[in-house]
């Protein structure tokens, strides 16, 4: 009887390991390709119960990706900044824009940038346009319809460029080139009396360009209170 | 300069067609759906007496069941009213496009992330995928959901639909920004998305590294176009149009990029003259979807319920009012209560049949209160623009059951 008792329980302590080694070598995930690069992995415990849970400080950098080439970059790096970084060759003045204006922008935005509405649709914001002073009140109350127009509210003359260059005209964005981005940039500000109609627009003059709004716009500070702001 | 007068044929042709032709699109989808529902075999008397459907591929929802959005042509809104629980249905989630969806294929779509990065990269889908990988539950919301002066015949739809809730699948943004070594001196990054607009906005890299992420899944598939497809930047409790979707690059700087969307767009007129920009947290706001317009309501016992949210963090209470806001009631969340998410709140009540408003209000875990409109226009004027507005909100119940939407003039 003794001795059987012993198989009995030497066979089960085999299982136990047998057990305990199967399940460490198919759940440890140290034993993946991934395992060389896992230098914060703690190591496996003895206990039968780790191997179901093993935290993995992920490595800082997994390799997974290709190169960005200066191709790449070219092709998509359109942004231009407000101090005129990314601002290409090239450029316009506002009678050349009249004329791509009319031809690419009127339909939705109006002859002489009213804006336009057809059946309650608004198809293109009114653009043109300035209240008097540069101080008076954007609010909707007081300043009524066209507050919001390029010359009354746009802090930088650059968002105009980059705007129309991503995504105007509507039908066809992207389609208008270069020159044509700053000539209708220079019929805009020029309508809004913000550059002479004699403007010459490029990288170098449009950024230097300062807008009527430029210091009226503040950095939003609600989450600093509970208070209603 | 030409300056022949403008016809209705040259309106209509170009961009201002295609804007025009979107109503018509709309309608038509609705059509063919309501075609579809005709040719079903015919509801039997007793459904224990013949045998039922086979099996499929696909299943839809139940022939008697209806939810939509609303019809617009940049935006719809959620059926609020229509819908339980927390996650909203991945069909009938709002939506606002600049340039209509895009049509994407996945295996040509790659994420470029650039700028001040030590290894500018490019990801395809795949690549993203491969990434250690999360889901979280969040809300999203239009900064510009509220529609002010609203008649009595309003859906909570139509006043407060431009919100919705999912499960996002995808891989925290820090995961990819360590991948490719943020540069000392990167204070913001813009996100680009591949649609007609391009859509961009500059985003603080803090929220990179807090719980930004790039998402391809919603709801346990992968997006849906109108939310993003194949991939959209998810910024939880931030104002919906920063979640750029279709996202296609990021661009770290050392300053805001100054986009369209950040300055002449989404920024709200103060009072004092000024206007806000990179207004992006989304404060806590709560709306009932029952009682609401147009159900009714039938003596006795009944359920109110809503949803509350946060862009700050968790909800900390939910409350009603029947006495125009003088007291509050807490109503019971249904846990768990998530931060920056849809969270149910519900309060038995016994409707005795005398005219009633029902008014909810939403506290968060910072302390923030939901205001009231009066508050709103107190702390901003009148004239402040249709942004970030989260008045409470409520609705009348008649004497023989009608529910109104509760009017309250913007002045």
């Amino acid at each position: 009887m003794k001795s059987t008792a012993l198989v009995a329980g030497l066979g089960l302590a085999i299982l136990i390991v047998a057990a305990i080694v199967l399940s460490r070598r198919s759940l440890d995930p140290a034993r993946g390709t991934m395992g060389p690069t896992l230098a914060g992995a703690p190591a496996a415990s003895g206990r039968a119960a780790s191997a179901t849970v093993h935290p993995i400080d992920p490595p800082s950098h997994f390799g997974i990706g290709r190169a960005a080439t200066d191709a790449d970059l070219a092709r998509i790096d359109i942004d231009v900044r407000a101090d005129g970084q990314g601002l290409p060759a090239g450029s316009g003045t506002a009678a050349a824009g009249a004329a791509v204006y009319t031809a690419k922008c009127a339909a939705c935005h109006g002859k002489d940038g009213e804006g336009v509405r057809q059946d309650r649709l608004q198809l293109g914001p009114r653009l043109i346009g300035r209240n008097a002073g540069d101080a008076f009140d954007f609010n909707e109350s007081t300043a009524k319809e066209g507050a919001k127009t390029v010359g009354n509210y746009w802090p930088y003359a650059t968002t105009l460029f980059d705007y129309v260059r991503r995504a105007m005209p509507q039908d066809r964005p992207g389609s208008l080139t270069n020159d044509e981005v700053y000539a209708v940039t220079a019929y805009l500000l020029a309508r809004n009396q913000v550059v002479a109609e004699s403007a010459v627009l490029d990288a170098t003059s449009l950024p230097a360009v300062k807008m009527p709004s430029r210091d009226r716009f503040v950095r939003d500070d609600r989450e600093s209170s509970t208070r209603v702001r | 300069m030409t300056d022949k007068p403008l016809t209705r044929r040259a309106l209509l042709g170009g961009a201002a067609g295609a804007i025009a032709a979107t109503a018509a699109a709309q309608l038509s989808g609705v059509a063919a759906a309501e075609a579809q529902e005709a040719a079903l075999p015919p509801v039997p008397q007793d459904p224990t007496k013949v045998p039922g459907a086979p099996t499929s591929l696909v299943g839809t929802r139940s022939r008697f069941e209806h939810p939509r959005r609303t019809s617009g042509p940049t935006s719809t809104q959620a059926p609020l009213h229509e819908l339980v629980g927390t996650i909203t249905p991945s069909d009938v989630h709002y939506e606002r496009h600049h340039a209509g969806v895009p049509t994407i294929d996945p295996a040509a779509h790659t994420l470029t992330i650039h700028g001040l990065v030590d290894h500018p990269t490019v990801f395809t889908l795949e690549d993203i995928k491969r990434f250690p990988s999360v889901s979280r539950i969040h809300f999203l919301e239009c900064s510009g959901n509220y529609r002010r002066n609203a008649p009595e015949s309003t859906t909570a739809q139509q006043v407060c639909g431009l919100t919705s809730n999912s499960e996002w699948t995808g891989v925290p943004l820090a995961t990819l920004f360590r991948e490719v070594g943020v540069k000392r001196g990167a204070k913001w990054f813009l996100a680009e998305g591949r649609d007609a607009a391009m859509l961009s906005r500059s985003i603080p890299i803090e929220k990179a590294f807090d719980d930004a992420m790039i998402a391809y899944g919603q709801n346990g598939e992968a997006l849906r176009p109108e939310q993003g497809y194949p991939l959209r930047l998810l910024l939880p409790g931030w104002e919906g149009n920063t979640n750029v979707k279709w996202l296609g690059r990021l661009k770290l700087g050392d300053e805001p990029f100054m986009s369209r969307e950040e300055t002449s767009k989404y920024t709200e007129v103060m009072k004092d003259g000024r206007a806000r920009q990179f207004s992006f947290v989304i404060d806590a706001r709560s709306i009932i979807t029952s009682p609401s317009y147009p159900q009714t309501m039938r003596r006795g016992w009944n359920e109110i319920r809503g949803l509350a949210w946060s862009g700050r963090g968790r909800i900390a209470r939910a409350e009603l009012s029947f006495d125009e806001g003088r007291t509050w009631i807490e109503a019971e969340l249904q846990g768990p209560v998530l931060p920056k998410a849809h969270t149910r709140f519900r309060y038995p009540w016994k409707w005795d049949g005398g005219e009633t408003t029902v008014m909810s209000r939403a506290i968060d875990e910072t302390g923030y209160v939901q205001p009231t409109q009066r508050e709103l226009i107190d702390a901003r004027g009148v004239g402040c623009g249709p942004y970030h507005l989260n008045p409470v909100t409520g609705w009348r119940i008649r004497t023989d059951g009608t529910v109104v939407f509760r009017t309250e003039a913007w002045a």
